[in-house]
């Protein structure tokens, strides 16, 4: 680990203008994030907890520069995404990758999985090798390297989020944003796939943003805490802290909602 | 007041639900927990009569003394609303967008009771005030887009309880919500089994959310019931395998960590997956991923051992310790 941050969130907000109530006043603007901010080195997973409409996935949006915020940074090893041009943006893609909760809907059916896996590295322009930056991949995440030629109806729901975590390792990125990866999983299945996550964080020295609604699911795997209401930080700190003696009333419901009573 | 006898649905040679064995009388909160694949919304489709056509069910489900495992839809019909109803998981997909909450909640009362409107409007308003949702007249006249996700499944909820069942089955009625959300929706069922002495059968994976809602619970894995019991004893000391794997691949904050090389701690998990219908051993189903295994386990089918009055679990570790 080294002591530059990986990622740094400065003072993050981003509104939403709603749809007029009215001809004769302005739109009602909803702010979805308020003045985000923690940093995050390499090897280490930064949790975000909240509820939906809670900003949590504004802020993975945010962090993945998919959309541009209304106030405050995101710097990626130094570089603040949001000023850059987009083809300076375009070549730091790759040290950034994404997991998205519905691994139905986040692969193509029509495709064999081996041509969405590789789907990045068509993207970052990268044609050489990718066979082998394939099979690379699916072995890293528990799969074998001839199930590329399958399509994702012959794989269970964890076989897809496996596959899902494929293609987003397979730029061999610095940084993975999860948003809610594992809440489509059963609860054996779920386990099987947060240890591949911490797995690969062990062997590549990931950074990692997991995303969840599930205090108990951010408590078991990630270092740090951040507890979102309304775009609002209520609370952020090491997680056994957190845990331990949660400072918001929120953070208690969540805790009882995760069943960390019994 | 329900009762199931070696119930199995097969479809060709593959069994979705494996001889189920369950009594349920007025007042009792049960819950089913088991993954995917399990068996459990198998299960709840039979209590309803919906098992879809390509199921072949055998054994016996009879209902007020009832024989219903042949029954034709004409006779389910009579069954539905006014004996057993149901709430079900996705409830933006249960309610019709074109129509008027209050319209919907009321079609049973007038298909099945042949209540005047005014009257069924009437019931209508006092359910949406029993199942918590805040100004009712106004909410009556709302459609499902103009509700919150926790308001939808409360309208669900009246729905179901727009004949009076004596059983309500929920079936991942908080899957869909925001952990307050889903909380209160599990005490709410709770409180109107309670309070109406309506028998509930709670299905869910979330065994934090069967813990607050049920006091007998039965687990459910390949078609099988492979333990039941009280919840409270049965989640604090599992006694067959699956239970205990299932209990211990849950996150648990207090073992979660780095340890001293500063790895951080993995999760306990059961190994392996579960295996498609065709391809499910024909003796224990949970050979091959237990990590107990003897050696007839795959072939032979364990029979349901009680360990106490009202408890037990399919196992042959638990049937050969019996023996000796």
């Amino acid at each position: 680990m080294t002591d530059a941050p990986l990622l740094e969130v400065r003072n993050l907000t981003r509104r939403y203008k709603l749809p007029r109530q009215s001809l004769l006043r302005r739109s009602p603007v909803l702010t979805a994030l308020e003045g985000a901010g923690f940093s995050l080195r390499a090897g280490e997973t930064l949790g975000v907890v909240g509820e939906s409409g809670s900003g949590k996935s504004t802020l993975a949006r945010l962090i993945m520069a998919f959309e541009r915020p209304d106030a405050g940074e995101v710097l990626f090893n130094g570089s603040d995404l949001h000023a850059l041009s987009s083809e300076e943006l375009r070549g730091l893609r790759r040290g950034f990758q994404m997991v998205f909760q519905d691994p139905f809907g986040s692969l193509n059916p029509r495709r064999r999985i081996g041509w969405s896996i590789a789907e990045p590295l068509r993207a970052n322009g990268e044609e050489t090798q990718v066979t082998y930056r394939v099979a690379e991949a699916l072995e890293q995440v528990g799969l074998h390297p001839a199930d590329a030629g399958k399509y994702p109806h012959e794989f269970s729901g964890g076989q897809r989020q496996r596959i899902a975590i494929a293609r987003a390792i397979i730029t061999k990125p610095a940084l993975l944003v999860a948003d809610e990866a594992v809440s489509a999983l059963d609860v054996s299945v779920q386990a099987q796939i947060l240890n591949l996550l911490m797995d690969l964080q062990d062997d590549l020295g990931l950074g990692m943003v997991f995303i969840s609604h599930d205090l108990a699911v951010v408590a078991s795997i990630c270092d740090r805490v951040l507890v979102l209401q309304h775009g609002k930080t209520l609370e952020s700190g090491p997680a056994a802290d957190v845990l331990r003696a949660p400072e918001h009333p929120y953070t208690k419901t969540l805790l009882k909602a995760a069943g960390a009573h019994t | 007041m329900i009762e199931l006898e070696s119930l199995s649905a097969h479809f060709g040679n593959a069994a979705a639900l494996r001889d189920a064995n369950l009594q349920i009388r007025r007042g009792d909160r049960l819950g089913i927990v088991g993954e995917s694949g399990s068996g459990k919304t198998m299960l709840a489709l039979c209590l309803m009569g919906m098992a879809p056509d390509s199921a072949h069910l055998t054994g016996r489900l009879s209902i007020d003394g009832r024989d219903m495992a042949t029954a034709t839809e004409r006779d389910w019909r009579q069954m539905r609303s006014r004996r057993v109803a149901m709430v079900f998981q996705e409830p933006m997909a249960a309610l019709n967008p074109l129509r008027r909450v209050g319209d919907t909640v009321m079609e049973p009362m007038l298909l099945h009771e042949n209540l005047s409107r005014a009257e069924a409007r009437a019931r209508a308003l006092s359910l949406f005030e029993e199942v918590g949702i805040l100004n009712p007249e106004q909410r009556l006249r709302q459609f499902p887009h103009e509700m919150s996700g926790g308001q939808r499944q409360r309208v669900l909820i009246a729905l179901a309880l727009a004949c009076n069942p004596a059983l309500l089955i929920a079936d991942e009625p908080t899957t869909a919500l925001d952990a307050n959300v889903a909380l209160r929706i599990t005490d709410l069922l709770q409180r109107l089994a309670r309070e109406r002495d309506m028998a509930l059968v709670f299905i869910s994976h979330d065994l934090a959310a069967v813990a607050r809602a049920t006091q007998e619970i039965v687990v459910m894995y390949g078609g099988d019931m492979v333990e039941r019991g009280p919840t409270a004893e049965v989640l604090a000391t599992p006694q067959h395998p699956y239970t205990k794997g299932l209990l211990g691949a849950r996150p648990d904050p207090a073992e979660a960590g780095r340890d001293a090389n500063g790895k951080r701690r993995r999760l306990p998990t059961i190994p392996g997956s579960v295996p498609p219908l065709h391809g499910l051993p024909q003796g224990c189903r949970f050979a091959g991923r237990c990590p107990v295994e003897l050696a007839h386990c795959a072939d032979q089918r364990p029979v349901f051992t009680p360990t106490e009055p009202g408890r037990g679990a399919a196992c042959h570790l638990l049937s050969e310790t019996g023996h000796d």
